[in-house]
């Protein structure tokens, strides 16, 4: 138990996805003028690392890792360089049919992240995630706090990125370094403060 | 051309299914035709840091100093996979398909460590692992380590060198990690790693205790041997590297081996 | 020929996939710490935009519109792997280091987005042309910043030391902030701030204007 909330909390603060790892930073600059976007999205992309990140780790385990197609009678096939490929795959299908479950039983829901939904396939923090969970061995129990807790931390990432600007609105600055500019000097400045997390140890 | 539905259930399963063909073969084709050199690029990096370690090769040199490759250098030293809890080697194991870390996360193969004892945050330690052992005139010359441990952001991966009267670090080499750099990155300075060597690893009573230090003491005193200066600014890391080689090298780590080649060699 | 110097030099600071599109971001900040990991990654990134443009540019006639964003990843991961496996086999030691990245650029947005937004509408050699361009104003903008971090991080470049630093009884006092990977949203910062002084048309326009500050004559 204790390790698995030390891998949650690892997750959120220490090893954030967008301000310690800079992943799906395109998406995280791009759309978060504005708090309630942002936390919509924040929530989608929770949504689907929870559920991506497992799917990939049983993916790998079973059916890509040197000795995984044993059961099939193949113990010498190592398919690992299929990862990419097929973590991708996994994400693409799942952000479809997430996209049309929530459309037929939660339309609440579906209203709400609409546009962000086909968006987050090429979120890089999606597929880095997977990605770090390979590299980091993880079995299947860890994965799934694991990507509970990165999609968490983006989405808290983004929603304290989004209040900034927020405010930063309504402040004088330079003409060139309005809008965008500023912007990358929020998320450095954000970003410096997340790496003091570091070495927190539970 | 034009005349094709391009909508069409056909033309989608069409696309898909020759998408899927072209690419896997490109794709298998490739990692086929270069998985060799892979392996051979990886064989060599292995090699070239625990000869580093050793301090048989240069920092960034590909050859020895008189020109030797480092094939011709590996080939002197012996691979043994080595029991951990006994400090015996296991003869009929073969080193080469055996990798310890991913042992460490079998619990059949694998001990768990309870919190006191593991100064180096691993969890697990493997049963069995693999040392590097060079002979010179039928006696031991070097004995090359694995060691790995938690620094500040994630596991320190490196190889630990002591010469041959087992009581002295001959060099210390990371060859995986994710430490600030500038910071406790620093462990791979080699102004750093060139005050390894030399350093007493065990104490009077014969428990590791290597110090990582702010401020030498004394020359004369007892310790001062066991002492290497600590990193500025990186406190974590530095007690890190210290746990670490004080684990690997005690009675958890390759304490039982590193007596019972003592006494043999004696 | 306009039309074809135009596709390749607008990206370059007219339309600057990183300064302006905001595209691509992500792997611009892990990598800029050392000159020769951005070098190989803009070359990694130059081939796969290229060529990803140019094949899907090729079957942009026959792709079917509901599975278009699944077919256009698939090609790009294989041209993906296909550089990771063979930077592998090559410089193993710079694939060591930039690890994750390699398979990072499948979803580096530059690549989708062009893809995307360009060769699905023009033919092939606009399109190989638009997305080197793309790729090599990305190029740019990377290996501007890491001319910055590496030499005043740690002073070196391309490994080789230029300013002999403290640590190894030199005299430079190395910036150990540029080392760290926030650094690196400040360059790009200021970057943007030096194309739009020279380019005005970027600036963007403020969402309130602040008044005039009258106070001080009312007190007057």
């Amino acid at each position: 138990m204790e390790h698995f909330l030390s891998i949650f909390v690892r997750a959120v603060f220490i090893e954030n996805m967008a301000l310690t790892f800079f992943l799906g930073m395109c998406t995280f600059i791009a759309i978060s003028k504005k708090i309630s976007t942002a936390i919509g999205l924040g929530v989608a992309v929770v949504v689907v690392l929870a559920i991506t990140v497992p799917v990939n780790n049983l993916i790998f385990n079973h059916l890509l890792r040197e000795g995984a197609l044993a059961w099939a009678g193949f113990p010498e096939v190592d398919l690992s360089f299929l990862g990419y490929l097929s973590y991708i795959g996994v994400i693409a299908a799942m952000v479809q049919i997430l996209e049309m479950v929530l459309d037929r039983y939660v339309p609440v829901l579906y209203n709400a992240l609409g546009v962000f939904l086909p968006l987050i396939t090429v979120n890089c923090a999606i597929l880095g995630a997977s990605l770090i969970m390979v590299e980091q061995d993880q079995t299947f129990g860890e994965s799934v706090v694991y990507g509970l807790g990165a999609g968490v931390g983006w989405a808290l990432a983004i929603t304290a990125l989004a209040g900034v600007r927020e405010k930063l609105k309504y402040s004088d600055v330079p003409d060139g370094l309005r809008g965008l500019g500023i912007t990358f000097i929020s998320v450095g400045l954000l970003s410096l403060c997340f790496m003091s997390f570091g070495g927190i140890d539970i | 051309m034009a005349s094709i539905d391009k909508d069409s259930l056909t033309n989608t399963f069409f696309v898909a299914i020759v998408v899927c063909l072209v690419c896997s073969v490109v794709v298998s084709g490739v990692a086929v035709a270069l998985k060799p050199q892979q392996l051979l690029n990886k064989e060599l990096d292995q090699k070239q840091n625990i000869l580093r370690a050793a301090g048989m090769l240069d920092e960034g040199a590909v050859v020895a100093p008189d020109g030797r490759s480092v094939d011709e250098l590996f080939s002197e030293f012996t691979v043994h996979v080595v029991d951990l809890n006994t400090g015996q080697f296991i003869a009929d194991r073969d080193p080469s398909s055996f990798d310890p870390i991913k042992s460490a996360k079998d619990p059949a193969q694998s001990t768990k460590l309870s919190n006191d004892e593991d100064i180096a945050t691993l969890r697990r330690r493997e049963n069995a692992s693999i040392v590097y052992i060079k002979r010179a005139e039928g006696k031991l010359d070097k004995l090359v380590i694995p060691v790995r441990g938690y620094g500040l952001w994630g596991t320190l991966f490196g190889y630990l060198a002591l010469d041959s009267d087992l009581q002295t670090i001959s060099g210390l080499g990371f060859y995986q990690h994710k430490e600030t750099p500038g910071l406790g990155g620093e462990v791979d300075n080699p102004k750093w790693k060139r005050s390894w060597p030399g350093v007493t690893l065990f104490d009077a009573s014969g428990s590791a205790d290597v110090r990582l230090v702010k401020r030498r003491s004394n020359s004369t005193s007892a310790v001062a041997s066991r002492e290497v200066d600590a990193l500025s600014g990186a406190t974590f890391t530095t007690r890190g590297v210290q746990n670490l080689v004080n684990f690997w090298t005690g009675e958890l780590g390759f304490g039982p081996l590193i007596h019972r080649l003592k006494a043999s060699n004696g | 020929m306009t039309q074809q110097r135009d596709v390749l030099v607008d990206p370059i600071f007219n339309n600057n996939p990183i300064t302006l599109q905001v595209l691509g971001i992500c792997s611009a900040l892990a990598v800029t710490i050392s000159m020769t990991q951005t070098l190989v990654m803009c070359l990694a990134v130059i081939f796969v935009t290229t060529a990803s443009s140019l094949v899907i540019s090729l079957v942009r006639n026959r792709l079917p519109t509901n599975i278009r964003i699944i077919v256009q990843m698939t090609i790009i991961a294989s041209l993906v792997i296909v550089v990771d496996q063979v930077l592998q086999a090559v410089a193993y030691d710079i694939s060591k280091s930039l690890s994750v990245f390699v398979g990072l650029i499948i979803t580096n947005c530059i690549v989708l987005g062009r893809a995307e937004a360009y060769a699905m509408q023009n033919g092939p050699w606009l399109s190989a042309l638009d997305g080197f361009g793309n790729a090599i104003g990305y190029s740019l903008i990377l290996i501007g910043v890491a001319l910055v971090r590496e030499p005043l991080g740690a002073g070196t470049l391309m490994g080789y030391e230029i300013f002999t630093p403290v640590s190894n009884g030199g005299w430079y006092h190395t910036n150990g902030m540029l080392l760290l990977s926030p650094s690196a949203f400040f360059i790009i910062g200021l970057f943007i701030w030096a194309i739009r002084s020279w380019k005005k048309d970027q600036v963007e326009a403020p969402e309130y204007e602040i008044a005039a500050n009258v106070q001080y004559r009312e007190v007057m």
